[in-house]
């Protein structure tokens, strides 16, 4: 201790601070370089795997997936066929089944729930004409509450759902929305749990909102989209 | 030659039970109460930050001759900040559904005291090997400790065991147990555990001094 306070103050050289983490700096970088190196294409592979199997789940009939953008200017294009995505495109899933016909589309929702974003995938027949069911990608709501959206059985009865496109074929004939517990009377609204009812709200708007601009655009191309291309 | 291993030996047993970093210092409660939802969260946490420790300690230990003290702790946290980008990636190589449930508290790993404070205490004044040995010890110490949380509030809270239902269907969850609330409230009950059993060892150790 005394040897400390009498010891007169040595400043190290800047040269020898900047050459220890110039060094280290180094150092670190290769490490954070192999590792990022090493594990990409795993990572990748658990992503692409993450998004099939939730595609998947939504649309249980579906053998193979083909991706697509729903562009801004109502064209769509399989995704990764040239150039990068478009401001506004939506990414939409066909799956067709084995032959190589279209069972269902799927695409992403999201909407504030209780205490974050509830991003949801949901399943579209087109024959239809109804939102078949949905799956959670993310949500961070209260566990025994918030998160019953995926297994109460009153609220999964509300599936199919009916999407119907306007006369004009601009926007949906009727706004999908969440309705109070008990109070469901029209095959367009969901019935809300109760208890859950601001999740439950979360789900229906999710849905709504990505219905109402990506069905419109989707519409038109049915047929193309009928046998796999 | 004997008494090197004796040491070495309580080296690693310091951080596993003397100095356990969740019910004796109580250091990195943030991970501790924010992850330990269930056993395997819990389990895999402590890996992660027994990885990120064994492997910063042993990086701070091998360059701390020419470490000037200036700049101790920046070149610290660079060191833990590259493990825990190491970290973060392999985890997200290993499973997904585990990058997303440990969320933040991943990245988090970098300013989780336990880590700094072994690098500036122990690493930084000791070869290598010792250093290692020391955080190993922690880290299993720390992993000791989340898993003792973890695994009760998933029993509890969710009736499973590594997600292996143990009670059946007419089991009603104890939902508190898997929100913040029952962090606290289990770590509490842990805490009391200990400090009865320090407290009984002290007690013995008086009786036995006034015996003699």
């Amino acid at each position: 201790m005394s040897a400390e306070v009498t010891m007169v103050p040595q400043t190290t050289p800047t040269a020898a601070m900047i050459r220890t983490l110039g060094l280290i700096s180094a150092i670190c970088g290769l490490i954070i370089v192999g590792a990022y190196q090493s594990t990409y294409d795993a990572v990748q592979e658990n992503k692409r795997i993450a998004v099939e199997r939730a595609v998947f789940k939504v649309i249980p009939s579906a053998k193979s997936i083909v991706e697509y953008w729903a562009l801004s200017d109502g064209q769509i294009e399989k995704v990764g066929a040239g150039g990068t995505a478009q401001a506004g495109a939506i990414k939409f899933f066909a799956g067709y089944d084995e032959p190589g016909k279209l069972v269902g589309l799927a695409a992403e929702g999201a909407a504030k729930g209780y205490s974050d974003y509830v991003r949801i995938l949901f399943a579209y027949d087109p024959s239809a004409a109804t939102v078949t069911g949905f799956g959670v990608v993310s949500a961070r709501e209260t566990p025994g509450i918030g998160d019953k959206i995926t297994v109460d059985k009153a609220f999964l009865a509300n599936f199919p759902l009916e999407a119907k496109l306007s006369d004009d074929g601009m926007v949906l004939a009727h706004e999908i929305r969440t309705v109070k517990h008990g109070s469901k009377t029209n095959p367009w609204e969901i019935d809300a749990i109760s208890g859950a009812t601001i999740t439950s709200r979360a789900v229906g708007k999710g849905i709504n909102d990505t219905a109402q601009t990506l069905l419109p655009r989707i519409a038109p191309h049915l047929e193309k989209l009928k046998e796999k291309s | 030659m004997s008494q090197p291993t004796a040491k070495t030996w309580d080296e690693f047993m310091e951080g596993v039970w003397r100095q356990n970093p969740v019910f004796v210092m109580v250091l990195g409660m943030c991970p501790a109460l924010a992850v330990t939802v269930s056993a395997i969260n819990a389990l895999s946490m402590g890996v992660a930050t027994t990885f990120v420790l064994i492997c910063s300690c042993a990086l701070v230990s091998m360059t701390r001759r020419f470490t000037p003290k200036e700049v101790r702790i920046a070149v610290y946290i660079v060191i833990i900040a590259t493990f825990v980008t190491a970290v973060d990636y392999a985890i997200q190589a290993i499973s997904l559904a585990l990058y997303d449930a440990l969320g933040a508290f991943i990245q988090l790993i970098v300013v989780n005291c336990i880590i700094l404070g072994r690098a500036e205490a122990h690493a930084a004044k000791n070869p290598p090997l010792p250093a290692m040995i020391n955080a190993a010890g922690m880290g299993l110490g720390f992993t000791i400790g989340l898993f003792a949380l973890g695994s009760v509030r998933e029993i509890f809270g969710a009736g499973a065991l590594f997600g292996v239902p143990l009670f059946g269907e007419g089991f009603q969850p104890w939902v508190v147990m898997v929100l913040p609330p029952g962090g606290f409230f289990v770590l509490g009950c842990w805490l009391l555990l200990f400090a009865a059993i320090e407290r009984r060892k002290q007690r013995k150790l008086v009786e036995v001094t006034e015996n003699v």
